[in-house]
């Protein structure tokens, strides 16, 4: 292997990071996280002249090497740590041209770390409407460093920038300030104490506010007795520092930095006055929001039908043309379905972060966050929570996936346990489907009470949300920033470039990172429902013929008959055929049913029936709430299959659903107190696999998902309880 | 009573003149916060709170139990906006 020299690109939020990163690496990127925790981590390789190679880091936003979060710790770590595997050889400051002098404080400190820095200006273009002029040779020369003039825009400047990386061997190492002189008794001690060491470095280590990883613990252990000064006397002489730092960056800046203040500026603030206005404001929002709930809810529509149609037929191609047998069967509906059942989520979720990306980069999700923060304030929640929570409404996969765009861990948290309470599209054919049975006809202030219900599960959704929220905010105990600092950047015409790297990325990491534990729970599913130990399942066809025989086709498939007979006409000279068709159509339900019924799943429903009991539930829902699993609408499915009725018929379904039958009670099993019962179940359970797999991706560990999989079950098993208990 | 951000009206300036609580967040500063600095208000959130400024060229949002912090001088000079 060639030698790789380490670039990271470190600057303030939004000043171009990840467009130069696109930029330097094309598609030779990826995304993962730093180990143990869940920061975004990306990197990529790019090909620099005189064959040169080198490693991209692309580090989170940050204004200074002071930390306040999690994100700042890693650059800062990651400068600070020469043994890292990354630390670089030399980093890129990216700052943008109309805000030149904030980013040169960062710029400053990581020079007095004596890292080599090559300083981008981006955004060059927008140089000549905002009336600035650079000296940049002049700037080069007081900063001692080397400086690329570069728009990702219009893709200027970035050779220039390779060159330079290329050349980083003569980069100048010198320090821009001496910050000793705002405490020299103190910087003299550290200096005589540690003489190895560079000042500025204990410094940093000293005033970390946030230490979540071990810094360079081992080697500065004794460092932190210099932490002897009290809090806020570091405080203030950080506030010195800072005030030092722009004390020279001001110096530099008057003589090489010249802005015609004659230069449009209205753009901005026209449309800060509408977008942030107090009626307008939430009235664009809301018809944002409603188009990224069509977009998901609607659109997706098509492209996941497709999806569904291209995998029906695919498992069905599989099982004519290869042999049959359980390696055909594992294939065709443990393998085949559990693919398709991720690829499903692509569209919502290609959709989704197509409008988070346009709302990111356009610089409208920062007003959001202005326009919400007071709203979600006192639940703990972030202004960016609102996005997720209302696309949750469509799918909880792709919401919890938009949580990355919360800065504070822990408002992202609890933004993430609590969107799965949303009612999501899943839930909505299990409901319709019991309404239909047990919600009485009849109607209230003009709504039926089929409508009202429908619209309870809702708001009961969100409110659950909320009240999680409220209490997850009371007792996380987790270190976060609690204060509110937020940058409102330059309104910009999104890079359509960025914008898909976003959506493909996001897409990417979804059905690398959660699809496995879909696949493997949906397989372990399918493994379960189709195979058993007992001499039943092993000879269903047998006994189940033979039974037919015997005794004539059971009720279920009298009713199947029932619904289909009224479309035959008896003068038909094929109707015999035709019913003979139904008739082995029923008799292969029959044997599907009575398979299931036998099936490891099957003993298992069986077995958590005393459990379900109390809340008016046979083994046969046993069987169907513990398939539904893997998705919630399986449960309609799972009940066609153990009712021995056709898998997409609904009006059968129905009739066969309303005919069963408690034994216990000799009353219809599906009656008002067991449908509520249910309907409140499925409304507040972790009802999907899909779900805890992206929620375990995004917080890094099984704890969360661990958490949210018991609390939600609980809480629904008790509501439920109370329902059937109370209206039995 | 000192003024602060907090007493600003919608397109008003004043200059920083100090901070009545130590431990702002360093982050403020960074940000180009400073004593001496123009700091205007742009647009104030529906419900009051959070304010939208501008301060040495960045544009922020902060609550307003951080901007009575934020003591300052009022520039009059009767701007129209
Ligand atoms: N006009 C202009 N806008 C840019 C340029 N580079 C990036 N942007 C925009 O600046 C915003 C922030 O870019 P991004 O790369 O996400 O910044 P990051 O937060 O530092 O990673 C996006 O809206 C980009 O479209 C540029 O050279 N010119
Ligand atoms: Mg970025």
């Amino acid at each position: 292997m060639s030698k790789q020299i380490n670039v990271a690109l470190i600057g303030n939020p939004n000043t171009g990071k990840t467009s130069v990163f696109n930029q330097l690496t094309g598609l030779n990127q990826k995304v993962g996280n730093y180990p143990g925790i869940t920061v975004e981590k990306k990197e990529g390789i790019c090909k620099l002249p005189r064959g040169v190679k080198a490693h991209i880091l692309d580090l989170p936003g940050t204004y200074s090497l002071n930390t306040t979060s999690l994100d700042e710790s890693v650059a800062v770590e990651l400068l600070l740590n020469k043994n890292d595997k990354d630390h670089p050889d030399v980093a890129i400051v990216v700052s943008d041209v109309e805000n030149l002098k904030r980013n040169l404080l960062l710029f400053t400190q990581i020079k007095d770390l004596k890292i080599p820095a090559i300083l981008v200006i981006n955004m060059a273009d927008r140089m000549s409407r905002k009336g600035i002029t650079i000296d940049i040779e002049l700037l080069e020369k007081k900063l001692n460093s080397k400086i690329a003039l570069v728009s990702t825009r219009k893709e200027t400047g970035i050779n220039k920038l390779r060159e330079l990386i290329a050349d980083y061997k003569n980069l100048p190492k010198t320090q821009n300030v001496d910050i000793s002189v705002i405490a020299p008794e103190y910087f003299e001690k550290l200096a005589t104490t540690f003489p190895k060491e560079d000042v500025y470095k204990l410094w940093l280590v000293i005033t970390q506010d946030v230490n979540f990883m071990p810094l360079e613990k081992t080697l500065f252990k004794d460092a932190s007795s210099f932490a002897t000064k009290s809090k806020s006397e570091l405080k203030r002489l950080q506030q010195k520092e800072t005030i030092l730092r722009y004390q020279f960056i001001n110096g530099i800046l008057k003589e090489t930095y010249k802005v015609d203040l004659n230069a449009a500026k209205g753009f901005r603030a026209t449309l800060d006055k509408v977008l942030t206005h107090k009626i307008f404001g939430y009235l664009i929002f809301f018809l944002i929001l409603l188009t990224i709930f069509q977009a998901i809810y609607g659109w997706s529509e098509y492209p996941m039908d497709l999806i569904d149609g291209f995998f029906a037929s695919a498992t069905e191609w599989v099982k004519d043309t290869l042999p049959p047998g359980v390696f055909t069967n594992l294939i065709a509906e443990g393998i085949l379905a559990g693919i398709g059942g991720i690829v499903i989520f692509i569209p919502q979720i290609a959709f989704l972060f197509l409008f988070i990306a346009l709302l990111e980069e356009t610089g409208y999700m920062s007003r959001v966050v202005f326009l919400m923060d007071r709203i979600m304030r006192p639940f703990g929640l972030s202004g960016k929570s609102v996005v997720p929570l209302i696309s949750g409404t469509a799918c909880a996969i792709p919401a919890v996936m938009a949580t990355r765009t919360i800065e504070n861990w822990k408002e992202r948290l609890i933004t993430i346990l609590v969107t799965p309470f949303t009612t999501c599209s899943a839930r909505l054919p299990v409901y319709l489907i019991i309404i239909a049975l047990v919600i009485p006809e009849g109607s209230f202030l003009g709504l039926s009470y089929k409508a009202l219900t429908l619209m309870s599960l809702y708001l009961m959704g969100f409110g659950a949300a909320i009240l999680s929220a409220v209490i997850l905010n009371k007792i996380l105990k987790i270190k976060s920033k609690s204060f509110f600092v937020v940058e409102m950047p330059n309104y910009k015409l999104p890079l359509l470039k960025n914008v898909g790297y976003t959506v493909l990325e996001k897409t990417k990491s979804f059905v690398f990172g959660a699809g496995k534990i879909i696949l493997a729970i949906s397989i372990i599913l399918w493994f379960l429902g189709s195979n058993g130990f007992s001499d039943e399942f092993k000879n269903a066809e047998t006994i189940v013929t033979k039974r037919v025989e015997q005794e004539g086709f059971s009720a279920s498939s009298e009713i199947y008959f029932d619904t289909h007979q009224d479309g035959l006409d008896i003068n038909d000279p094929n109707a015999s055929d035709q019913q003979k068709e139904l008739e082995e159509r029923a008799l292969a339900q029959e044997i599907a049913g009575y398979k299931l019924e036998h099936s490891y799943m099957g003993y298992m429903g069986k077995a958590i029936e005393p459990i379900v009991r109390p809340l008016g539930y046979d083994w046969k829902i046993g069987i169907a709430v513990i398939t539904s699993f893997a998705a919630r609408e399986v449960f309609v499915g799972t009940l066609a299959t153990i009712y021995s009725v056709g898998n997409d018929e609904e009006e059968t379904i129905k009739n066969r659903m309303a005919a069963e039958v408690n034994p216990r009670t000799q009353k219809p099993l599906f009656n008002l107190a067991s449908g509520v019962s249910l309907l409140l179940f499925y409304a507040f359970a972790m009802q999907c696999m899909s779900t805890l797999a992206v929620v375990k991706r995004e917080t890094n560990s099984w704890k969360w998902p661990a958490g949210q999989l018991v609390f939600m079950s609980l809480f629904a098993y008790i509501v439920a309880l109370i329902a059937y208990q109370l209206l039995k | 009573m000192e003024t602060t951000v907090a007493h600003l009206k919608r397109g008003q300036k004043g200059i920083i003149k100090e901070f009545t609580e130590n431990l702002l967040p360093i982050k403020l500063l960074e940000l180009g916060c400073l004593p001496g600095n123009v700091i205007e208000l742009v647009q104030v959130a529906p419900l009051n709170d959070p304010i939208y400024i501008n301060v040495n060229g960045s544009h922020i949002a902060i609550r307003r139990e951080m901007a009575l912090h934020i003591a300052l001088d009022i520039i009059e000079d009767n701007m129209v906006i």
